[in-house]
């Protein structure tokens, strides 16, 4: 490994696959929040207590981008499965794609999320 | 079998190859059938994306009786319920890629594989049974 120079395109697929593992994890926050929901206003109220608090926000917001990166990551390891996109002017474009791509649809969902959530 | 067996022989007898027995199986010995699986899932649920997230935003800011009647709704149900389905699948064959590539003791990787396997059943149960329990309104 140590003969390889270090690249973008290296270090997001360690990204890929990091963010699929906290994705893994994050779905137990998902399966608590349905069960809250068919469980009671009780239940439900702690979810929200949770997502509310500094500490649900941010873990909300990094499972928010975790799943954008690793969705858009994922259609650039798509485009390589159907054999395209090796150029590696391509190669640098899907991954800067994935990286921006990831962070700024995160900011906007949350943007149109505080713009309705707050509405209500 | 029993023709093998009778004579001995450990193996049944076969006009194949070794190579041939092997060729396309992998490190995974289990061929490219959850490399397929894995990509039709992903596009399952890169499809699915963006009805979901609209599912998410309707939900914001309600309490228990507002989301209840959301998600009890039958095509926010099915939705739902093909996101949870195709994302347990893609989990679980995830996972097991990296237990596959990062544990190399060979127990300690059956038994991660085995807890993998329960982990990816028992959240897509869970939440499948909380979308049914909410559609029929119990």
């Amino acid at each position: 490994m140590q003969v390889y120079r270090w690249t973008l395109t290296m270090a997001l697929s360690i990204v890929h696959r990091a963010t699929g593992i906290a994705l893994y994890v994050g779905t137990l926050l998902l399966a608590w929040w349905l069960i809250a929901a068919a469980s009671g206003p009780t239940a439900y109220g702690h979810v929200q207590a949770f997502t509310g608090s500094i500490i649900g926000r941010l873990i909300v917001f990094g499972y928010t981008w975790a799943l954008m990166h690793h969705m858009l990551s994922g259609i650039r390891h798509f485009v390589w499965d159907l054999g395209y996109g090796f150029k590696a002017n391509e190669r640098e474009a899907l991954t800067w794609g994935a990286l921006i791509g990831g962070i700024g649809l995160t900011v906007l969902i949350w943007i149109i999320a505080y713009a309705i959530g707050g509405g209500r | 079998m029993s023709f093998s067996e009778s004579h001995g022989s450990p193996k049944p007898p076969s006009m194949r190859t070794p190579l041939g027995r092997v060729r396309n199986l992998g490190a995974a010995h289990s061929g490219t059938g959850d490399f397929w699986r894995q990509r039709i899932t992903a596009v399952a649920m890169t499809l699915l994306m963006i009805p979901v997230l609209v599912i998410i935003m309707m939900l914001l800011g309600r309490n228990q009786a507002g989301a209840a009647q959301i998600l009890g709704s039958l095509p926010i149900a099915v939705i739902l319920l093909l996101f949870i389905v195709a994302s347990a699948w893609h989990m679980k064959i995830g996972m097991q890629v990296v237990i596959e590539d990062y544990i190399h003791n060979e127990k300690l990787k059956l038994v991660s594989i085995m807890l993998n396997n329960f982990f990816s059943i028992a959240v897509a149960l869970a939440s499948t049974y909380a979308i049914l329990k909410l559609s029929s309104g119990v």
